[in-house]
């Protein structure tokens, strides 16, 4: 299958001389939905940019759908719906007709009825007739996406949807990117809530001074880099461990009610059996036992961690 | 062409004008008739007539022309500098849209405010001196011509500009003086012959002499030259508007 977004070698020095993008390459599939980590000034707004056609790339290439960004921009940005990380709305427009000026700019045939369901979808068919500055933080960043999906895009960019959001939108927003996954819509998303990319995404890539450390499949991502904990409940509390269960890095946790082990699930043993074992043998009595495996943060954190290791080495 | 997206362009610019009609309707009535006040009654006592036409029919093409050139350009540059402002542009630059359909929606819809107030105040003229128009579609000619190439001017100050002061610099610095120095309220043939020579360096007095015959037949320069000046200002600034676009200077990083 060939990738609905061609992301080749872009690399990006803005005027300044700053180098935003170090030669990123990446390909996106069609249908999925991709989100982008990395913290503050990795990247992430300047890649987007770029392939919108708000930023012009230092070097390298794009194409969307096949489309060549620059020399048939036309066909490549039809397709292209974005979602910008800044509230950026007309403020004396009512929200019904800066939707339908989106729909007209990209060339769309006027079409109230899909536009109607959009705003429905959004929650912002009530609000309709009022000017966009009248509108709450949260509201104005639905218009934001009720432009972007007036269109009708193929291809939908969405940079930091959920930042300053409340937990009832960002699980509406959610559900809309669902819907239109199933929809067939191509989706990438940048955002600093790990949990947002782990709830969502099909793909996570990690971007961090303007290089993509990694692009992986979630699950295969949290598998391969994901360490499980194991925390036994104790029957009776310890202050101090027996010598027996030196070696294998135990914590005590919830003031001696359980010992915490941490164990890497791609390590040939895990030890857990042996483990158990002493515990039994060393006469302490196990009430509960709790797995849990690290999340896309810790994942991320580390990675990102490793990164700045190397580069001060 | 993606006439659609040009379209929205053109009728959400008008909207902005839609809004503030009655206050674009009522400020030029009002200045032109302090104008008429001013210079037709007070001087125009004085100076009874110019060339066979009486000073107060006289300074209508001038007046026009000094209304028409100002709200095009004012237009224009708030017109595109507003989206820069707020970010809006983004939608533009992210839109399938090329720099002449950009252009078109913004400078026709800036144009097409700036004719309207023309019309205006030619109107409110006919409430003061008896009008008569020799050359009318000259006359429609020059006029639409001045607001489509000084809108375009216009689009390329907003463009320009990076805060509401250098918004207002040009129209205020260079083209105010160019227009009142290039015989809206009088003919350079009353000049002495020094200032003559120099009022032909002024771009503007081209457009307002070509204007004016059109009016009365009278002209300070041929009308041909007059036309080719006009022609070859809205050269240039399509040219400048067009590598803008290519280029992306200043509203693309
Ligand atoms: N117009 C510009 N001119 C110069 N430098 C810029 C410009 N825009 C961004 N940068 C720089 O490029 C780097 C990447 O910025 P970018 O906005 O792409 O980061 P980001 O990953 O989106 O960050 P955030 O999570 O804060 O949104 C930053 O160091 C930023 O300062
Ligand atoms: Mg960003």
């Amino acid at each position: 299958m060939t990738a609905i977004v061609d992301i080749r070698d872009l690399k990006k020095t803005y005027d300044g001389g700053f180098q935003a993008l170090k030669g990123v390459s990446l390909q996106i599939e069609q249908g999925e939905i991709l989100a982008l980590l990395g913290p503050n000034g990795a990247g992430k707004t300047t890649l987007i940019s770029a392939i919108c056609g708000i930023v012009t790339p230092s070097s390298g290439s794009v194409s969307v759908g096949g489309h060549d960004i620059v020399t048939e921009f036309r066909a490549a940005r039809a397709m292209i719906g974005l979602v910008p990380q800044e509230i950026h709305l007309e403020p004396f427009e009512t929200v019904w007709r800066t939707v339908r000026y989106s729909r007209g700019l990209f060339g769309c045939k006027r079409d109230d009825t899909h536009l109607e369901q959009v705003l429905r979808d959004l929650s912002l068919w009530d609000k309709r007739h009022a000017r966009t500055m009248e509108l709450s933080g949260g509201m104005k960043r639905r218009v934001l996406i009720a432009k972007a999906l007036s269109h009708e895009p193929r291809v939908l960019f969405l940079d930091e949807p959920t930042a300053g959001v409340d937990v009832e939108l960002r699980r509406d927003m959610w559900k809309l990117v669902e819907g239109l996954r199933a929809a067939g819509v191509t989706i990438i998303l940048t955002t600093h809530y790990i949990e947002e990319a782990e709830a969502i995404a099909d793909r996570v890539g990690v971007i961090a001074k303007g290089e993509l450390l990694l692009v992986e499949e979630k699950d295969a991502l949290m598998a391969r880099m994901g360490r499980k904990t194991l925390e036994i409940e104790l029957q009776d509390p310890v202050t101090v461990l027996p010598d027996s269960l030196a070696g294998y890095g135990l914590e005590i946790v919830r003031e001696g009610a359980a010992l915490r082990y941490a164990y890497d699930t791609q390590a040939e043993r895990t030890g857990i059996t042996k483990l158990l074992a002493d515990l039994a043998a060393a006469g302490l009595q196990m009430r509960d036992l709790q797995t849990s495996q690290s999340s896309l943060e810790e994942i991320f954190v580390g990675l990102v961690a490793e990164r700045n290791a190397e580069d001060a080495a | 062409m993606n006439l659609t997206a040009m379209a929205a362009i053109y009728r959400v610019e008008m909207m902005r004008f839609f809004r503030t009609l009655a206050q674009s309707f009522i400020s030029p009535v009002i200045s032109t008739s302090l104008y008429f006040v001013v210079f037709g009654t007070a001087i125009g006592t004085r100076i009874d007539q110019v060339e066979g036409v009486s000073y107060g029919a006289f300074i209508v093409p001038g007046l026009i022309m000094l209304t028409v050139m100002t709200q095009s350009l004012s237009n224009a540059s708030f017109g595109i500098y507003f989206p820069k402002f707020i970010g809006t542009i983004f939608e533009l630059l992210s839109a399938p849209v090329n720099f002449l359909e950009i252009v078109i929606g913004f400078v026709g819809a800036a144009a097409t405010k700036a004719l309207f107030i023309g019309l205006v105040i030619l109107a409110t003229s006919a409430f003061f001196v008896d009008i008569r128009i020799q050359h009318p579609f000259a006359m429609i000619a020059f006029l639409v011509l001045t607001c489509v190439s000084f809108s375009l001017f216009g689009f390329i100050i907003g463009i320009w500009a990076k805060n509401f002061e250098q918004l207002q610099l040009i129209p205020l610095l260079v083209v105010t003086p160019l227009v009142f120095l290039g015989g809206s309220f009088y003919s350079i043939t009353m000049l002495p012959p020094v200032w003559q020579t120099i009022s032909l360096f002024n771009p503007v007095m081209y457009l307002i002499s070509g204007f004016r015959w059109a009016f009365f037949g009278l002209a300070d320069v041929p009308v041909g030259i007059s036309l080719l000046a006009i022609a070859g200002f809205t050269a240039i600034c399509l040219g400048l508007v067009w590598w803008i676009f290519r280029t992306g200077w200043r509203i693309r990083s």
